[in-house]
């Protein structure tokens, strides 16, 4: 009798015990995705820093492309304002897409493509977009993780109780994972 | 990934701990062999020895490694695309930064080196700067990264400076020998005698360090950081390609030392060719290497 109630108590500790860690470790891998995700916002936040300099810039050069620049600035504004994760997604695809005129526009003025100031630019806005991947390729890792867990059992039936959620993966849109894809090839043809 | 740096942390101690055991032992015998009149002086010297060594490797193995490699620090502005590539996979990785270093060197090869991911140091040669393509020098630096996160580094970087003391120990001890043995009288016999026996230690010693180096640098390390690698840059074929081209290259190093010859990316004295010197290898073939890297899908 007395050896069953300590097998009991010994089963109901250990369980005890496991429930504890298994919580500690969602709140953990939950809070080094949120930490990962504020590095994207950091990242991001880069990018839009540099856009009002670029489109000055091109704006001493280019005088007549007045559309072009509204539409960057507004492409921005909308990014900056995005709160859900598609809709960032959707807001840095477009943002992407009207830069990317914007870089047509400047190959008509070659003094402009000249500019010290401008090919600096666009180094530093090429190498804030590759920072932007490589940080929310770190974010989406620690969600593969997170996620992973909240679907493993046992760790589930603890994940429900205490009601984590699965976090969204950060994905790139159609047309920007075939640009992203297309750089090798590009290189190497 | 945390087995492997739980694994990593445990071998550094252990091999810590086997040192200073070699190091007091030989010390100890040097004392129970020599008599009253060695006293115990040698354990003594030993304990000095190989505490001074421990922390020597922990904290400045690093530095060794650069030095002896003649790695040079570089800001981001003498290097930019290699930095950025360092920045980026490092944020990949989510690891922080490591220092950036360039080996002047025409081969291909890198090496990471330090106690933990933030005190890393990543040195590339000129070599690979200049004759890789940016997806390939992204494959080898994330390697490298892989070394740095897993803590393959810590341990890597202590076997250096321990190895190199024991080697240098029994060098200096078995020069002692001849000389100690040139003395007329009784006493020089005596300490002749001591010598030949720190000298037979020593010498049951030496494959065990040989063994110890084996166990640190383990083959397997390699394809470890070739895999975790290839998930950083979701391009395996970047690092196959880097690693095809040093074996087409096959140089040896300008300045390819035993002592931090596993910390390469690739053999620094180029590819071994009798098939028995491959067995001592630290570093398994490329081809194999390149075989596993293309049968990964991503």
């Amino acid at each position: 009798m007395s050896t069953l109630a300590w097998v009991l108590i010994t089963a109901v500790v250990l369980v005890l015990v496991w429930a504890v860690a298994t919580y500690n470790k969602f709140v953990t891998l939950r809070n080094r995705s949120a930490e990962a995700w504020s590095d994207v916002e950091v990242q991001m936040k880069r990018r839009y820093n540099l856009i009002p300099n670029l489109v000055e810039t091109v704006k001493a050069y280019a005088k007549h492309e007045a559309s072009t620049f509204e539409k960057v600035t507004a492409a921005r504004n909308a990014a900056m304002g995005a709160t859900s994760l598609a809709d960032h997604a959707k807001a840095e695809n477009m943002l992407s897409q009207t830069l990317k005129s914007l870089f047509a526009v400047s190959e008509a003025y070659p003094d402009l493509r000249a500019n010290q100031n401008f090919l600096q630019l666009q180094d530093e806005l090429r190498d804030a977009e590759d920072k932007i991947q490589a940080s929310w390729r770190f974010y989406n890792s620690n969600v593969r993780d997170y996620n992973t867990k909240l679907q493993h059992f046992p760790p589930n039936i603890i994940g429900n109780m205490f009601r984590f959620h699965e976090k969204e993966f950060f994905e790139l849109t159609e047309a920007e994972a075939a640009t992203v894809r297309e750089v090798p090839k590009v290189k190497f043809s | 990934m945390y087995n492997q740096i739980t694994a990593n942390k445990r071998r550094t101690i252990a091999l810590i701990g086997i040192f200073v055991f070699i190091i007091l032992a030989l010390g100890f015998t040097f004392d129970v062999v020599g008599g009253r009149g060695a006293g115990a002086g040698g354990l003594l010297f030993a304990v000095i020895v190989s505490s001074a060594m421990a922390l020597a490797s922990y904290y400045g193995g690093d530095r060794v490694a650069l030095w002896t490699s003649g790695a040079k620090a570089i800001e981001k502005r003498d290097a930019p695309q290699l930095y950025r590539i360092v920045e980026n996979l490092a944020m990949t990785a989510g690891i922080a930064t490591p220092k950036v270093y360039v080996i002047p060197d025409p081969t291909i090869n890198a090496f990471a080196t330090g106690r933990d991911p933030s005190h890393a140091s990543i040195a590339v040669t000129t070599g690979a700067i200049e004759r890789l393509e940016n997806e390939e020098l992204e494959g080898v630096v994330a390697h490298e990264l892989s070394h740095i996160k897993n803590y393959d580094i810590r341990v890597m970087t202590v076997v250096i400076v321990l190895v190199g003391a024991i080697a240098l120990l029994s060098d200096l001890l078995l020069r002692a020998r001849w000389y100690g043995g040139s003395g007329k009288d009784d006493r020089g016999g005596q300490a002749a005698v001591v010598l030949l026996v720190v000298g037979i230690v020593l010498a049951i010693v030496a494959p065990l360090v040989a063994e110890l180096i084996k166990l640190a640098v383990s083959r397997r390390r390699e394809y470890l950081a070739d895999a975790s690698g290839a998930l950083l840059t979701r391009f395996p074929d970047g690092l196959a390609r880097a690693l095809e081209k040093i074996a087409a290259a096959n140089q040896p190093m300008l300045r390819a030392n035993t002592a931090t010859a596993h910390l390469f990316l690739a053999n620094p004295f180029g590819r071994t060719r009798r098939s028995f010197a491959r067995l001592f290898d630290t570093h398994p073939p490329v081809e194999e290497r390149v075989k596993a890297l293309r049968a990964m899908a991503l």
